[in-house]
C-alpha cells in the first residue's frame, strides 16, 4: 500500500488513487501530420524505465485531480519535490 | 565423472557465440534447447543475471491452457499444448505435466457471451472447450459455490479439459539440462548492462564480465524488456508491473482442477504436493522491485473465499511477485526488430509459462531464418503501427 | 514431565484436551506443545519417511508439531494457547480442509509514531522509551503476555511486571498481545494479525517509526539422527523449564558451539535433571565452571555423533563413547528475525562471530535492536557433523520437509550453486515453517560442500508466519464483496417478481416473467407490448455526467467523433467515443440544457470510465479549456416509457411535452420537477421521464397508474435488447469487444470528417482501414424458427469443418422477435457488407445453422414508427 502525496490532500494510501502511467507525453497537435509509425509510437509506446519515473496519479478517491509524481520504479520512493 | 543427476554444468564464458540470448528464464531456455534441437545451432549462451530461472519462470502459477479467442493466438497456444503433451518424453525429465481441466467461470451474461464464443472458436481452432452449466461445474469442481444467492453468482464456466498445470521448476530444468547436453552455455550471474554494434547493427553485448561476441542477440528478458531493448535504442510497447501470487500449506487434496475467474479475480489451482497456489490481480503501477501492495492479495483472498467457502482455514504461507511484461493488446510481441542482429521476444505479461515451449520453438525459428515462422508473424513490432493488433482482453466492458 | 511448582502457568485451573483422541490435562497458561510435553506426546510422524518426530521448539519456528485444531489445519502445537476441552490431531505436514470459516475477522487502520515489534526485553526497553516521550506507540507481540525470553527467565519477571506497568500507564501507547506482525510493505506500512476469540483481527498500521525487536531463533545441530524425538533446541528446553515447569527429560546431554545452552545446562541441574555438556569448541568454556560446581560434566571439543532410541531417544554417540539420556538439548547458535528487516528492503550481512545473518543498512524508517540486530553469543560454526560411518542420510536440515544433507549434496552435485535453487530442488524452507531453523543450516552445508564462502540468503517474503486466508478476506465477502448498486425504484421491481441481471455493480430488472412464464414467453410479451402499446423501462442506471462551462461543446467535440458544439440548446443527440486507438470505447445521447451545459449518458456498465476519460483529457490534454465534469447518474431517476401509446401515458403526467424527436423540456410531470426527452432505444415513439432520485419510485408508480388502461407494460434489459437489435442499434460491449471501430459498425455517418476527435488518427492506419475488416451485418437464419446461439461462429457455406476452420466472425447478438415473428441475429463478419444477401453457416457442437446476411435493421428501417 503505497503513501501517495497528493498536492491538494496531502498524504494518502495508494487505494484512493488510479494509475496514468507516463507523465509528459504530449498529445501531437496534429495527428493527421503523423506517419502511422509516429501515430503508433505516441498510442502505444511510453518509456518503462528501471529507476525514477516521472508518472501520473489521480486522486480519484478524493479530489479527483491528476498530477504528476516522480516515483523510482526499484524501492517506489517518491522523489521529494521541493 | 558426471553426476547421476547433473543438470547443467557451470560453464567457463567464450568471448563469441552463434547467438547470444539473454535472459535465463523458461522462454530463454527453451529458446536455446529448440535452437540446438531443431537448427543444430549449438553455438549458444544463455547469459543470465541472476539464477537460471528465477524471475518470472520461478514465481508463476503455472496454468496451462489454448483456449484463447482470438485465431492467432489460439494457434500459437495450441502449438504450445501439444509440445507440453510430449514433452516430459522428449526431454526425459519428469515435469509432473497434469491435465486436469480449467474452468473460466462466467458470472454475468457478458461473461457467458464471451465464454460461448470462446468455446465455438476454440472447436473450430482444434482447441478442445466446453460449456459447462453451473451444475456441470458443480460436478467437476464440488467445493466451487454455485448457489445464486452469492453476489456474482457462477451462470456456467468454459472447460478445456486438456488444460492444466505443471511444475515450473522441473520445467525449467528439464529444458536447461537438455540444452546443456546439445553444447548451449548457460552462464549464470551474468548480466548484459549494453550492446556492442557495429554500424547499425547489434554484434555483441557488454556484461558484468566482459563483452561477448554474437552473431545475434536475441532477448528473453521478460520483465526487464524495455531496459535491454533502451541500451539497444529500441523503444518498446511494454509496461512493466508487479504480479503477486501466493501458497498455502500442504492440504490434502481438495481441488481437483484449476479455476479461473476474470470477474472475481480469482485463480487457483492445488499443487502435486498439496499446496493451494493462487495468483492475484495486477498491481497497477509500473515497478521492477518484484513487491506488491497487500490490499491487492486481500482482494483476491475475499474473492476466492468468495468462490470457495472452504478455504477460509487454509492459511497464506508465502506470497511474492514477479515482473510482468504487459503489452497493449494483452499479446506476446516476438520477432525480428528494427535493429538488425537483435531479436525481442516479450509482452506475454501475465500469461507466458503456458507459452513456453511454442515460445521458443518459434523464437528459435525466427533467429534461425532471420524471419519469423507462420506461428509468429502476427506477434511482431509491426501491428502497433499498422493497428492489426491480436487483442486479447476480450470485451472491454459489458456495457448496455 | 510437569515439575511440582513453578513456570508461569495457573495450577488452579487445569484444562483437559484430546491429542489424537486420547485425554490429557494441562493447565491455563500451557500452549498445547507445553502441554504434550508434559504428559510424553509426540508429534506426527514425518511426511516422507514417516520417521517419529517430537517438540523441538517452543515458538514459532517449531518444524514438527503441527496439529489440526478442530476445522484449522496446521497449527504449531507451540503457537496454540491451550484452552479446555481443544480437540487436537497430529498431522504429517500436511492439514484437511472440510468447512467454511464462520469466524469473524475484522480490519482496522491506525498511525502510530513507533511501532516496536516484539515485546522483548529489547522491545520493552524501546516501547517504554518512546512511550515517555509521549509519542504514540504501538507495541506488538505475537505471544499471549509480553515478555518474550525474559518469560523464560525467572529473575527477570519482576522487571517486566514493572515495565507492563510504566507501559500501561501511557496514554498514547498501545499494546496488541497475540499479534504477529507479518508483513512490513513500502513506505512503513505494516500489517499485523491479531488471533481474538472466535476469529482475529489485521491491523494495517502507517509508521513513523518501526523498532524491530524480534529476537532470534535457535539453530538446530546436523548430525545423524538428529530427527529423534527427545532433541530439542536448548533455548526451548529453558523454557519449558522455567515458563511451563515441564523438564523434558531428565538425563540431558547438551551439545552446543556457544556459550547459551550453558544456561539450559544449568536450569536442567537445578530442577534436579542430570547433564552432561559437550562443547563442540575445543577451548573449555568460562562456564565449564559452574556447570561442573552445580554437578553436570563439561566436555571441550566434544560433540553428538549420532542418536539412538525408539521413537525416544536413549542415548548419544559421543565419538566414540556413548552416552545414555532422555534428552538432548542442542544449540547451534541463533538467528536473528531479520524477516522484517528484510521485507522492508534492508540489506544483510553475514557475520563471522555469531555465524549468522545480521540486519545491515535498513531501507526504510526501521531499526533493529537486541538480539534481533545481532547482540548474540559468539558461536565456533559447524555446519555438519560427520556420522561414524559416512552416511549423510539422517542428517536432517529441515525436518518438516524430511530433507538431509544428502539432499542437499544431491542438489549441488546436479549443478546447482546457487541457495534458491538448493531449496527448490530439495524444498527446503518452504514448509509451513519457513525454515525457521533450516535456511541458515542449509547454506552451511551448501558452502561445505561447494568449498566456497556461505551464499547470501532466499528472500525473505511475507507473512513472518502463516495468516489464514479468512483474515486478510476481512468481512468484504457475500454482499460486501462489492457494493451492489440499485435504483431508487427497487424495491418495485422486486416486488414485481423481476428476475435481475448483474450489469457493473448495478442490479437490473432482467425481465418480468408473470406465474407461469417462461423467459421468453415473458419477452416476447414486453417486447409486444412497447411495439403495439405501451412499455416503461427503469433506466436509472445509465451514466449521467453534466459537463458545465463555455467550452464543454468544443471540449464534446474532440471526444466523440461526431459534433456537438453547435447543437441547438433543447435538443439531444447520440453520440460515439474511441479510444486512441480508434476503437469504439463507450456511446450515448447528449442533451444540451443550456449555451454553457450539457448532460451526457453512458452505458451503464461504462460511467465511471467515460467520467475518468474525461477528466484525465480535460486536466492532462487540455487544461486550458473551461469545463468542469459532474457525475449526477444517482442525481436522476430515469423513466423510458415506450410504445405508440407513451405519449397518452406521459401526456397525462406531465405539464408540457417536447416538440419533436431528439428534443427535451424540463417540466413537471405528477407534480415534481423533471426532464422529459424524446430519445427512442427501439425506433418507438419514447419519453424518457428524468425526474430527482428521491421522486423516482412516485413518479414511476404515477406512470403505471396513468398507462394502465393502455395495460403499460414494465420490461427489463432483455426487451431492451430485443428491441435496439430490431433497429440495429450495437450495444458497446456485446456487439463490440474493443477491436471494433464506427466504420466496422456502419456508422459512416457518426464520423466527421471536418473535426479532429480522440482516436481519428487510428482510423487510417493500413489494418484499421482495411475493407475486409469484420462488419456489423443483420442474420436471418434459413429456419426462422432457429435461433443462433450469441457467440457461434460463423463460416462460408461448404467449408471443411478440419481444424482449424478459417472463421469470417461470430454472432454478437441473437434473439427471437415478436416483432418480426421470427428469430433474428446480429453479428460481426468478415467483409459483411460485400456478403449481404449469401449464406453463412454457423457450425455448432451438434449442428450447422445456416443464415443469410442482411442489412442489421430490421425493423422499420425508414424510421417512421419514432413519431408515433
Ligand atoms: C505471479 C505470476 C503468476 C503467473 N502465472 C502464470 C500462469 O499461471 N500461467 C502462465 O502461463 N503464465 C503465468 N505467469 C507469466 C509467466 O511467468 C511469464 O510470462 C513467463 O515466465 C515469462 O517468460 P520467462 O520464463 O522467460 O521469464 P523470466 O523467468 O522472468 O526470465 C527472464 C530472465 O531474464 C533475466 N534478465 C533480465 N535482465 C537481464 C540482463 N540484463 N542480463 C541477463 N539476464 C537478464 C532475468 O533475471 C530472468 O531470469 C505468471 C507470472 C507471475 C509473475
Ligand atoms: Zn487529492
Amino acid at each position: 500500500m503505497l503513501l501517495i502525496r497528493c498536492p491538494w490532500c496531502g498524504p494518502r494510501n495508494e487505494v484512493e488513487f488510479s494509475y496514468g502511467g507516463a507523465a509528459d507525453v504530449v498529445y501531437p497537435p496534429d495527428p493527421d501530420a503523423l506517419s502511422d509509425a509516429e501515430w503508433g509510437e505516441y498510442v502505444f509506446v511510453r518509456d518503462n524505465p528501471r529507476g525514477p519515473f516521472a508518472e501520473r496519479w489521480v486522486h480519484t478517491a478524493g479530489c479527483r485531480r491528476w498530477f504528476r509524481a516522480v516515483r523510482n520504479t526499484v524501492t517506489h520512493e517518491f522523489r521529494e519535490e521541493s | 565423472m558426471t553426476h547421476p543427476d547433473r543438470l547443467w554444468r557451470n560453464p567457463c564464458l567464450k568471448w563469441s557465440y552463434d547467438v547470444v540470448i539473454v535472459g535465463g528464464g523458461g522462454h530463454g531456455l527453451a529458446t536455446a534447447y529448440y535452437l540446438a534441437r531443431e537448427h543444430g545451432i549449438t553455438n549458444v549462451a544463455v547469459l543470465e543475471k541472476g539464477w537460471l530461472a528465477g524471475g518470472n519462470m520461478a514465481r508463476n502459477t503455472t496454468i496451462i491452457r489454448s483456449n484463447y479467442l482470438m485465431d492467432e493466438s489460439a494457434a500459437i497456444y495450441e502449438h504450445a499444448m501439444k509440445l507440453w503433451e510430449g514433452l516430459s518424453d522428449e526431454l526425459d525429465y519428469d515435469i509432473l505435466f497434469s491435465q486436469r481441466g480449467v474452468l473460466n467461470l462466467a458470472h454475468t451474461l457478458g461473461d457467458v457471451r464471451e465464454g460461448v464464443r470462446r468455446v465455438n472458436a476454440n472447436r473450430l481452432n482444434g482447441v478442445d472447450a466446453e460449456w459447462l452449466t453451473p451444475d456441470q461445474v458443480k460436478e467437476f469442481c464440488p467445493i466451487v459455490d454455485i448457489s445464486p444467492d452469492v453476489r456474482y453468482p457462477v451462470l456456467g464456466a468454459t472447460l478445456q479439459p486438456r488444460g492444466g498445470i505443471a511444475k515450473h521448476d522441473h520445467v525449467a530444468w528439464a529444458y536447461a539440462r537438455a540444452a546443456d547436453r546439445l553444447g548451449v552455455d548457460l552462464v549464470q550471474g551474468c548480466e548484459v548492462t549494453g550492446f556492442v554494434r557495429s554500424g547499425g547493427r547489434v554484434v555483441g553485448v557488454d556484461t558484468n564480465r566482459g563483452p561477448i561476441r554474437a552473431g545475434a542477440v536475441a532477448l528473453a528478458s521478460a520483465g526487464h524488456s524495455s531496459v535491454l531493448a533502451s541500451l539497444a535504442g529500441l523503444r518498446l510497447p511494454i509496461q512493466s508491473h508487479p504480479l503477486q501470487a501466493m501458497v498455502s500449506e500442504l492440504l490434502e487434496p481438495v481441488h481437483p482442477c484449476v479455476v479461473m475467474s476474470n470477474h472475481v479475480h480469482v485463480y487457483v489451482s492445488q499443487a502435486h504436493k498439496g499446496e493451494l497456489v493462487l495468483g492475484a490481480g495486477i498491481d497497477p503501477f509500473n515497478s521492477y522491485a518484484q513487491r506488491g501492495s497487500v490490499h491487492v492479495v486481500e482482494h483476491q483472498l475475499a474473492a476466492a473465499l468468495e468462490l470457495f467457502p472452504v478455504f477460509g482455514h487454509a492459511h497464506v504461507l508465502r506470497t511474492w511477485a514477479g515482473i510482468v511484461d504487459t503489452s497493449p493488446d494483452a499479446s506476446p510481441i516476438v520477432g525480428p526488430t528494427p535493429v538488425p542482429g537483435l531479436y525481442v521476444n516479450c509482452g506475454w505479461g501475465t500469461g507466458g509459462f503456458k507459452a513456453t515451449p511454442a515460445s521458443g520453438w518459434v523464437y528459435a525459428h525466427t533467429i534461425a531464418h532471420g524471419e519469423p515462422h507462420a506461428l509468429n508473424r502476427p506477434f511482431g513490432l509491426d501491428r502497433f503501427t499498422t493497428g492489426a493488433l491480436v487483442d486479447e482482453h476480450g470485451a472491454a466492458a459489458v456495457a448496455h | 514431565m510437569r515439575l511440582p511448582s513453578g513456570g508461569r502457568i495457573d495450577r488452579t485451573t487445569p484444562l483437559t484436551f484430546t491429542v489424537d483422541g486420547v485425554t490429557h490435562t494441562g493447565y491455563r497458561g500451557d500452549t498445547l506443545a507445553s502441554a504434550m510435553l508434559a504428559n510424553n506426546v509426540l508429534a506426527g510422524p514425518s511426511i516422507h519417511l514417516g520417521r517419529p518426530r517430537g517438540i523441538v521448539a517452543a515458538g514459532v519456528e517449531e518444524p514438527n508439531a503441527l496439529v489440526q485444531v478442530g476445522p484449522e489445519p496446521m497449527l504449531p502445537a507451540t503457537t496454540v494457547e491451550l484452552t479446555d476441552g481443544i480437540e487436537a490431531t497430529t498431522l504429517s505436514g500436511r492439514g484437511r480442509l472440510a468447512t467454511p470459516n464462520d469466524g469473524y475477522f475484522d480490519k482496522t487502520y491506525a498511525h502510530c509514531d513507533v511501532l516496536v515489534v516484539g515485546g522483548g526485553r529489547a522491545g520493552l526497553a524501546a516501547a517504554v522509551e518512546a512511550g515517555r516521550s509521549g509519542a504514540r506507540v504501538f507495541l506488538a507481540d505475537e505471544q499471549p503476555e509480553l515478555g518474550g525470553s525474559l518469560l523464560s527467565t525467572p529473575d527477570t519477571w519482576e522487571w517486566l511486571d514493572t515495565v507492563v506497568a510504566e507501559l500501561a500507564s501511557f496514554p498514547e501507547t498501545r499494546v496488541l498481545t497475540r499479534a504477529t506482525v507479518f508483513g512490513y510493505y513500502d513506505h512503513n506500512y505494516l500489517s499485523i494479525a491479531q488471533r481474538r476469540p472466535g476469529g482475529g483481527r489485521l491491523w494495517h498500521v502507517r509508521a513513523g517509526r518501526v523498532v524491530l525487536a524480534t529476537g532470534a531463533h535457535e539453530r538446530p545441530l546436523v548430525f545423524a539422527g538428529n530427527d529423534r524425538p527427545g532433541v530439542m533446541l536448548a533455548g526451548a528446553v529453558r523454557t519449558y523449564l522455567n515458563r511451563y515447569a515441564v523438564r523434558p527429560g531428565r538425563r540431558a546431554v547438551v551439545c552446543t558451539n556457544n556459550d547459551s545452552a550453558y544456561a539450559t545446562a544449568l536450569d536442567l541441574l537445578e530442577s534436579g535433571a542430570e547433564v552432561l555438556v559437550a562443547d563442540v569448541r575445543d577451548e573449555e568454556s568460562a562456564l565449564a565452571a559452574l556447570v561442573r560446581s552445580a554437578g553436570g560434566e563439561v566436555r571441550a571439543g566434544t560433540t553428538v555423533t549420532g542418536t539412538t532410541g525408539s521413537p525416544w531417544v536413549t542415548s548419544v554417540s559421543l565419538g566414540s563413547e556413548t552416552a545414555d539420556c532422555d534428552l538432548v538439548a542442542v544449540s547451534g547458535g541463533w538467528n536473528p528475525v531479520v524477516h522484517l528487516h528484510s521485507q522492508a528492503g534492508g540489506t544483510l550481512r553475514y557475520d563471522d562471530a555469531t555465524a549468522a545473518f545480521v540486519p545491515d543498512v535498513a531501507r526504510q524508517a526501521h531499526v533493529s535492536v537486541g538480539s534481533a540486530n545481532g547482540e548474540l553469543d559468539p558461536v565456533h560454526p559447524l555446519w555438519t557433523i560427520p556420522a561414524a560411518d559416512g552416511s549423510w542420510d539422517t542428517h536432517f536440515v529441515d525436518q518438516q520437509r524430511d530433507a538431509t544433507v544428502a539432499d542437499v549434496l544431491r542438489a549441488t552435485g546436479a549443478g546447482m550453486r546457487s541457495a534458491e535453487h538448493v531449496k527448490r530442488y530439495t524444498t527446503i524452507g518452504t514448509a509451513h515453517d519457513q525454515g525457521k531453523t533450516a535456511g541458515v543450516n542449509t547454506l552451511g552445508v551448501i558452502a561445505e560442500a561447494l568449498g566456497a564462502g556461505t551464499p547470501g540468503p532466499t528472500t525473505y517474503r511475507p507473512p513472518y508466519t502463516p495468516v489464514p486466508f479468512a483474515l486478510l478476506a476481512g468481512r468484504d465477502r457475500g454482499a460486501l464483496l462489492d457494493p451492489a448498486r440499485v435504483t431508487p425504484i427497487h424495491a418495485w421491481h422486486v416486488a414485481r417478481g423481476a428476475e435481475f441481471e448483474n450489469v457493473g455493480q448495478w442490479r437490473r430488472p432482467w425481465y418480468y416473467p408473470l406465474p407461469g412464464e417462461t423467459m421468453t414467453e415473458a419477452v416476447l410479451r414486453e417486447c409486444r407490448a412497447a411495439r403495439e402499446g405501451v412499455g416503461v423501462q427503469d433506466a436509472s442506471t445509465l451514466g449521467k455526467i453534466e459537463l458545465v462551462g463555455p467550452d464543454a461543446g468544443e471540449f464534446l467535440n474532440r471526444m466523440y467523433t461526431n459534433a456537438f458544439a453547435k447543437l441547438p440548446v433543447g435538443t439531444a443527440r447520440y453520440g460515439m467515443m474511441c479510444t486512441a486507438d480508434g476503437m469504439v470505447f463507450d456511446d450515448g445521447v447528449v442533451l444540451r440544457l443550456a449555451e454553457d451545459r450539457y448532460l451526457a449518458t453512458t452505458t451503464t456498465g461504462n460511467a465511471a470510465a467515460v467520467l475518468d476519460h474525461f477528466e484525465e483529457w480535460l486536466q492532462t490534454e487540455w487544461p486550458d479549456l473551461r469545463v468542469h465534469c459532474t457525475s449526477v447518474t444517482e442525481q436522476w431517476a430515469t423513466i423510458a416509457v415506450v410504445g405508440p401509446l407513451s405519449g397518452r401515458v406521459v401526456g397525462a403526467l406531465a405539464a408540457d411535452l417536447p416538440p419533436k424527436f431528439m428534443a427535451f423540456v424540463d417540466t413537471t410531470v405528477h407534480g415534481v420537477p423533471a426532464r422529459v426527452a424524446r430519445i427512442s432505444f427501439s425506433g418507438e415513439l419514447a419519453y424518457e421521464v428524468n425526474v430527482a432520485g428521491w421522486h423516482g419510485l412516485a413518479v414511476w408508480e404515477a406512470v403505471m397508474a396513468a398507462g394502465e388502461e393502455f395495460g403499460i407494460t414494465p420490461y427489463g434489459t432483455e426487451t431492451m435488447h430485443v428491441l435496439r437489435a430490431e433497429k440495429g442499434y450495437p450495444i458497446v460491449g456485446q456487439d463490440t469487444d474493443g477491436t471494433v471501430t464506427p466504420l466496422d459498425l456502419g456508422m459512416d455517418w457518426i464520423v466527421s470528417k471536418r473535426k479532429s476527435f480522440v482516436g481519428k488518427r487510428s482510423l487510417r492506419r493500413p489494418d484499421t482501414a482495411r475493407p475486409d475488416r469484420k462488419q456489423l451485418v443483420g442474420l436471418l437464419p434459413v429456419d426462422p424458427d432457429d435461433l443462433l446461439p450469441e457467440g457461434a461462429q460463423l463460416v462460408a457455406p461448404d467449408t471443411p469443418l478440419d481444424p482449424p476452420v478459417p472463421m469470417l466472425g461470430h454472432v454478437t447478438s441473437s434473439y427471437r422477435s415478436a416483432a418480426l415473428g421470427r428469430t433474428f441475429a446480429l453479428a460481426l463478419l468478415r467483409s459483411g457488407r460485400d456478403r449481404l444477401g449469401q449464406v453463412v453457416h454457423a457450425p455448432l457442437a451438434d449442428r450447422t445453422i445456416a443464415a443469410i446476411v442482411t442489412e442489421p435493421v430490421f425493423y422499420d428501417p425508414e424510421g417512421t414508427r419514432r413519431d408515433g
